[in-house]
């Protein structure tokens, strides 16, 4: 595995998610992968300290299926997303153990109607190879200002 | 437009039997005089006593749009002081919790006072010498609430001198925060995860009349909850419940289910959905809990405590909580179109983690700014909040199961899709508002 490989990966993964191409962007997951937008800087607990998200595939699954449904109302007029990505950094790439850790710091904008709302933060993705192919064990989104108060967040970081 | 300052009429004209006028959600004015008559006159939900454990813990908070802090004085009692150095008007304790040592010391001009607000030094006093400053407002230090009341470790507070007493203001309503706490083996619960802060563009009301809107969730939450429930029934047979869909899948629950569930009345506002069960009543066991439970308070006491199920018990004005779920929210008014939602959770001492992890799920899936659930709800309120402006017709109205009997009837038990409650909650805001 080499960096090209991995920056990559995590280049294409955003591109999924601004071109809202979610059923392809969930099967970037493994299947106990898990996205994950700790409350707190810093925060090392996502079971008994609270977070933004802590969701596991089914999770994410109903929040996409959610997206396309008909009485979806805070989706009419549909939200979109834009992602900025500095360039990632490879932290950890240990191929005996199958471990990659990528760090991208990003900007990401959600718009929907009048409203854009620009957030600032910082990727952590934490991959693996199965069959051949890159999968995220974990994405870790660590925002710049979690605790502030937010209005809704209806797209992915 | 009515100056509803000065016309005691025009303000409670406002209020009807089954409808207000959307001049209560929308006019600035208004809002002013809720923040004076209403938020000043009633109990206001301060905090929890185990966010300020230890002496000079602290932390910062608004009553209605006042900035106070509650703190842990050095004699060991809670006290809500006005968050303001009586020499300037700056802001003394700007973090949102801490520990401030044995004084407060405001950052502009050295002022430093006891953690009872008492003041405790001025820097180059002379200067003061011969002014007369111990007659002034000055001199007497940081304003404390007069009226603080701490019922089971829950801080309420009371601006004014007015108004009723706290027994007399909550009456019945207390026992939901009973049964909160009596969840936990040792009769105690703390503050545990960090507050979700949630930004509405829309009226405070708004959401503390959907507390008790049991005729929404089928239709409003038929996106999330729907979608979730549909989902899981197309997993493969046999596959364990997954503990979001236990908490997603009773919102979508007939209307019959919520006709069942009851709502209860209380004077001044207050009230609950949940009286004979609720949503939150068939969440899967917690191993050792309930032995837990039976070995503090025997096992009738214990069956009693965790039969009852009340679904949002509403403390009026602004905060809400769920005994069964153990979280908590209050809705912050910061402007007549704009309020902040606080969701806090809470560990019931003396139980197993599994329980606090639930009710960490629950909040981030239901009241998060990440929530699907939030996302529905939040999409009425700010539609209301715009369309209100239409002059198609002024009036909002709150109707359902209304009986002219019910004028003369402070409690009640009645039909779980009634709109009595908002009703009832209307009543109380015009009896603070405009009294006659």
């Amino acid at each position: 595995m080499n960096a090209a490989d991995l920056i990559g990966f995590v280049v294409h993964e955003a591109r999924l998610i601004d071109e809202q191409r979610f059923e392809e962007w969930l099967d970037l997951f493994t299947e106990d992968g898990r996205y994950w937008m700790p409350l707190e800087m810093g925060q090392t607990d996502p079971v008994l300290q609270q977070s933004l998200f802590y969701d596991d595939k089914l999770l994410l699954r109903i929040r996409v299926e959610r997206l396309l449904g008909a009485r979806t109302f805070s989706q009419k007029p549909k939200s979109r997303c834009h992602h900025v990505l500095q360039t990632p950094v490879v932290d950890e790439s240990d191929a005996a153990a199958n471990r990659y850790v990528t760090y991208t710091p990003f900007h990401y904008v959600e718009s929907r109607l009048d409203e854009q709302t620009l957030y600032a933060g910082w990727s952590r993705h934490h991959l693996t190879m199965i069959d051949g192919a890159l999968r995220m064990k974990l994405k870790r989104v660590d925002l710049v200002n979690p605790d502030s108060a937010f209005g809704n967040i209806q797209l992915f970081m | 437009m009515p100056d509803y300052r000065t016309d005691a009429g025009a303000l409670r004209a406002l209020v009807r039997e089954t409808e207000v006028h959307r001049d209560v959600y929308t006019d600035p004015g208004v809002f002013a005089l809720e923040m004076e008559r209403l938020f000043a006159n009633t109990w206001v939900y301060v905090g929890h006593a185990s966010q300020v454990a230890n002496a000079g813990d602290y932390a910062t908070t608004t009553i209605g749009a006042q900035p106070v802090v509650m703190v842990r004085d050095h004699t060991g009692v809670v006290r809500v002081l006005h968050n303001r150095c009586p020499h300037k008007g700056t802001k003394v304790a700007s973090e949102v919790c801490g520990n401030t040592g044995r004084l407060f010391r405001c950052p502009y001009h050295g002022w430093a006072f006891r953690t009872d607000g008492k003041l405790h030094s001025i820097p180059l006093k002379e200067g003061y010498d011969n002014t007369g400053i111990e007659a002034t407002a000055a001199a007497q230090g940081m304003a404390p609430v007069r009226h603080v009341r701490e019922y089971r470790e829950f801080v309420f507070a009371k601006i004014n001198d007015g108004g009723p007493d706290f027994e007399t203001y909550f009456g019945d309503a207390l026992s939901s925060i009973d049964n909160m706490v009596d969840r936990s083996p040792v009769g105690r619960l703390e503050v545990a995860g960090a507050v979700l802060r949630y930004m509405h563009r829309c009226n405070w009301k708004m959401l503390v009349e959907n507390l008790t809107d049991t005729c929404h969730p089928m239709i409003a939450h038929e996106s999330s909850a729907g979608t979730a429930t549909r989902l899981w029934k197309q997993q493969p047979e046999g596959t364990p419940r997954h503990p979001a869909v236990e908490i997603y899948a009773p919102f979508m629950s007939p209307y019959s289910f919520y006709e069942a569930m009851g709502i209860r009345i209380w004077p001044n506002g207050h009230g609950h959905t949940g009286v004979a069960g609720s949503i939150h009543s068939n969440y899967s066991a917690v191993p050792g809990y309930f032995d837990a439970m039976v070995a503090a308070y025997g096992e009738d006491r214990a069956k009693a405590i965790l039969d009852i199920n009340r679904h949002n018990t509403v403390y009026f004005p602004n905060m809400t909580l769920k005994g069964p779920i153990q979280t908590l929210r209050v809705f912050k008014p910061l402007a007549a179109h704009r309020t902040l939602v606080e969701s806090w959770t809470f560990r019931l001492v003396g139980a197993p983690d599994q329980l606090l992890e639930r009710t960490l799920m629950y909040s981030r899936l239901v009241n998060a700014p990440t929530s699907v659930v939030g996302h529905d709800d939040l999409e009425m309120y700010e539609r209301a909040q715009e369309s209100l402006h239409s002059d198609a017709n002024p009036w909002v109205n709150m109707q359902r199961l209304y009986d002219p009997a019910e004028r003369d009837q402070e409690t009640a038990v009645t039909n779980g899709t009634t709109e009595w409650q908002m009703r009832n909650q209307f009543r109380a805001w015009a009896k603070f508002m405009a009294p006659a």
